[in-house]
């Protein structure tokens, strides 16, 4: 088979990333923020053009990676669900990039700002070689790129609380690549192959027959709980509220938007590809899931009530958030799994829009974050107060903006099931209201006039010109569109998405 | 005295005055500034006691975890959680090794036509006569790929964390490692000088001879850093920074890493379209043979033995 041109796009998107990863190394920080940047923009330009060509041929296909095929060389495997992943991606890395890219010239050392730009980039290939592999030895080699560089970005920022948020980060996720490569390392030892379709062969041979039912289960439960910890499922999620909490904003974006969702990512094509979705309905897995999921919802809302602190509270809200994902997988249908896929672009999209219109709230603060010095900071800087409720309507799930439509999709998706249907339900409506006092709490503070104007000028409380931020402006209505085009205009992404994950099986 | 005047209007002269701020009678700033001398702060011996006792006891009290109820109850209960999950861990993997598949019986799932590929024609088609490096650098090359950059990331984090890029800082820690460096240590230093070329060959041959036997590029590159930090130990920073500095170090493990990529992206790319490699792939056993795994071992060794002494640098004294 002859390949177009255009198929060998994510071998140079991959190639590229891991690239500008020294490159940036050599630079000084102003270059290497420019890379970054066209890096980030080229990916996603070429991302797309592997999108519509996979659309426009109606098919998949796989890239061999050398002059060996498939199961003694590495191979990748592009479908429309991964394109778009890839896309996606990039499109929110690049607005988290640029959102982000004033307070890091005032919080990073100079001398290390190009350091975070090796590890941006070598985040965004890991992420990138995540969607495509297809293989699960390379994933683990991606996932410990991931791992790495994302505790580089958190502790950047060198103070008390992120230094001491990496070490949390560090050991929980190390763990959980651990148990990653013993689920890995028992799969292989079970069926002798690498390859996510050849496992999945082989896997189905030995669930028809029964014989090694333990530790195929085993496998499966490592590897779940090891994705589990690392995207912060609820009770495994004590690294994130720091992590996300106290890193600078391009790093809390970047993490709780794409870090975690990559796992994600890894862990639908487990379920899809290595093990095969019927195998993993069949187990118990998907009810841990199920339970785990709803806990996160419900202790994620409460502890994001509970939270003064702005941040802390939307990290609090991703645990939430992850809660949504996972009891999506729960449900074990593939309109579960869709609605998921779903919630994980609508998080990212609205999640990532909070955290930097946050820091544009604390900035016309004095810098507090706490909520209570936050009173009349959207009036003081409009755009960030607009943006920071648009982001917040959109998370508690309000029509017009994406996370009404992920909603909507999980309670379809629940309809369909007997016995999870009414706590599937009750779950939405109650993390609903959660999400609804501590979101509209935040708004109904930031949206409260400021009284004691004096006092106002000693704590550091200053006025935002609409034209001191123009790039901030820019990124806050590239999200909002973003989000008004996931809530608007969801049928054709969920279609695609439904095409995508279809070509898994 | 040539003239008599009265003691009023005497008193109010300026030789009077002089006269009187002379014999220190009287201070000329009195009434128009407060020269009232401040007292010096002086705290009895009592109350500095007692201020000291105050703070101990206040930080006593924060960090004594053995009478904190609260805290050593979580510790208790943090114990023994751990220790459960442990074992329950221990259990579930000991259970499900011993349901696998018998290690090393034929019929074991792992000998199959993967295996059997890559040890029948591994030196045909990589022209690596060692099939461990044959595999990591060929047939799974992307892995490696990945891998380096792995090493490369764990440094830059190393780099984050560790380097002191202010001046006051980066003069003391020179200062510090100035008392701490073994000064003209004359066994170490003869040592060294015997057995630091010895090791650089030794490392250089296993980079170099990955391919014909055990060695490789990792394994090359550890040895050669650990002679490196010999060399270091033995005759301190002047000596090393002549030739390698943080400078040398960033272009060093540029170069190898692109070195690497673009290598790897050209036979990507050719062997996912079908395209005849122009890499010969040379007689087996030669030094010069086997495509492109030669020159992916010494990039690789260029990596691993700069990462292993910038580690060390880093712990050192946090720069260079």
């Amino acid at each position: 088979m002859n390949l177009a041109f255009v198929h060998n796009f994510p071998l140079f998107c991959i190639i590229l990333t891991l690239f500008s990863g020294p490159c940036s190394m050599i630079l000084s920080a102003k270059k290497a923020r420019i890379l970054n940047l066209c890096v980030i923009t080229a990916v996603g330009i070429m991302s797309l053009l592997v999108l519509v060509e996979v659309c426009m041929s109606g098919g998949s296909y796989v890239y061999t990676m050398g002059h060996f095929p498939a199961p003694w060389g590495n191979e990748i495997r592009v479908g429309p669900l991964e394109a778009f992943m890839a896309l996606f991606f990039c499109i929110i890395m690049f607005l988290s990039m640029v959102g982000g890219a004033a307070q890091r010239k005032a919080k990073l050392e100079e001398s290390k700002e190009n350091l975070y730009y090796v590890m941006v980039n070598l985040l965004l290939s890991s992420l990138i070689a995540l969607i495509y592999t297809n293989d699960l030895f390379t994933a683990y080699v991606f996932v410990e790129i991931n791992t790495i560089s994302a505790c580089g970005m958190i502790m950047i920022k060198q103070s008390g609380h992120t230094l001491e948020a990496a070490t949390r980060y560090m050991i929980m996720s190390l763990l959980g690549s651990g148990l990653l490569l013993l689920g890995i390392c028992f799969l292989y030892g079970l069926t002798g192959h690498l390859l996510m379709s050849n496992i999945k062969e082989e896997v189905a041979a030995i669930a028809a027959t029964g014989t090694y039912h333990a530790p195929l289960m085993v496998a499966v439960g490592l590897m779940c709980v090891g994705l589990a910890i690392k995207s912060a499922l609820f009770p495994f999620h004590s690294w994130l509220p720091d992590a996300y909490g106290y890193s600078t904003v391009s790093s809390a974006a970047i993490l709780s938007s794409l870090v975690s969702k990559g796992y994600i990512f890894l862990l639908i094509k487990i379920f899809y590809r290595v093990i095969g979705f019927d195998i993993i309905c069949n187990s118990k897995i998907i009810n841990v899931f199920f339970v785990f999921g709803i806990a996160g919802m419900m202790f994620g809302s409460i502890s994001a009530a509970k939270e003064v602190n702005i941040r802390r509270m939307i990290a609090f809200s991703s645990v939430a958030q992850i809660g949504y994902i996972y009891m999506g997988f729960g449900l074990g249908t593939n309109l579960g799994v869709l609605a998921s896929i779903y919630h994980i672009l609508s998080h990212a999209a609205t999640k990532s829009l909070l955290f930097v219109s946050a820091a544009g709230l604390s900035e016309c603060s004095g810098n507090h974050k706490e909520l209570t010095k936050l009173t009349g900071a959207g009036y003081r800087n409009p755009p960030a107060g607009m943006a920071f409720t648009v982001g917040a309507l959109s998370m508690i799930g309000f029509p017009l903006f994406s996370g009404f439509i992920s909603k909507i999709l999980f309670a379809q998706a629940a309809v369909n099931q007997a016995n999870k249907m009414l706590p599937t339900l009750i779950a939405l409506a109650l993390s609903t209201i959660l999400n609804v006092i501590y979101f509209m709490r935040a708004v109904l503070i930031i949206y409260t006039p400021q009284k004691d104007a004096a006092c106002a000028q000693e704590s550091g409380y200053r006025r935002i010109r609409m034209n001191e931020h123009p790039e901030i402006v820019f990124v806050f209505v590239c999200f909002v569109l973003l989000n008004l085009v996931l809530g608007l205009m969801s049928q054709p992404i969920v279609e695609l998405c439904s095409r995508g994950l279809g070509m898994f099986g | 005295m040539s003239k008599q005047v009265p003691k009023e209007v005497y008193e109010k002269t300026r030789s009077y005055k002089f006269k009187q701020w002379l014999s220190g009678t009287k201070d000329p700033f009195l009434d128009t500034v407060e020269m009232k001398p401040q007292k010096e702060f002086y705290e009895s011996e009592k109350l500095i006691h007692e201020h000291e006792l105050q703070h101990q006891s206040i930080v006593e009290k924060a960090y004594d975890l053995e009478h904190n109820a609260q805290v050593r109850l979580f510790q208790k209960i943090y114990n023994i959680f751990s220790v459960i999950f442990c074992l329950c861990l221990v259990f579930i993997l000991l259970v499900g090794v011993s349901y696998l598949p018998k290690y090393g019986h034929e019929e074991n799932p792992v000998n199959n036509e993967v295996s059997a590929r890559y040890i029948g024609q591994g030196l045909q088609e990589t022209g690596a006569i060692n099939i461990v490096t044959g595999m990591i650098l060929d047939y799974r090359a992307f892995d490696t790929l990945g891998e380096s950059h792995v090493l490369f990331l764990a440094t830059c984090t190393v780099l984050i964390l560790l380097r002191k890029d202010k001046k006051k800082y980066q003069e003391t820690a020179e200062h510090n490692d100035r008392i701490y460096e073994p000064k003209n240590d004359v066994i170490l230093q003869t040592v060294a000088r015997v057995l630091v070329p010895f090791i650089e060959i030794f490392g250089i041959y296993v980079i170099l001879g990955g391919h014909l036997g055990p060695g490789g590029g990792f394994s090359g590159g550890a040895i050669c850093g650990a002679g490196l930090i010999l060399y270091l130990n033995a005759f301190g920073f002047a000596k090393t920074e002549k030739f390698f500095t943080g400078k040398t170090y960033k272009c060093m493990c540029f170069g190898a890493l692109a070195c690497y990529s673009l290598a790897k992206t050209y036979s990507f790319f050719t062997g996912a379209n079908h395209i005849e490699s122009v890499i010969p792939l040379g007689t087996p056993g030669a030094i010069l043979s086997s495509g492109l795994i030669l020159l992916l071992d010494i990039c690789v060794g260029f990596v691993v033995s700069g990462t292993m002494y910038t580690f060390y640098v880093m712990f050192r004294k946090g720069g260079y």
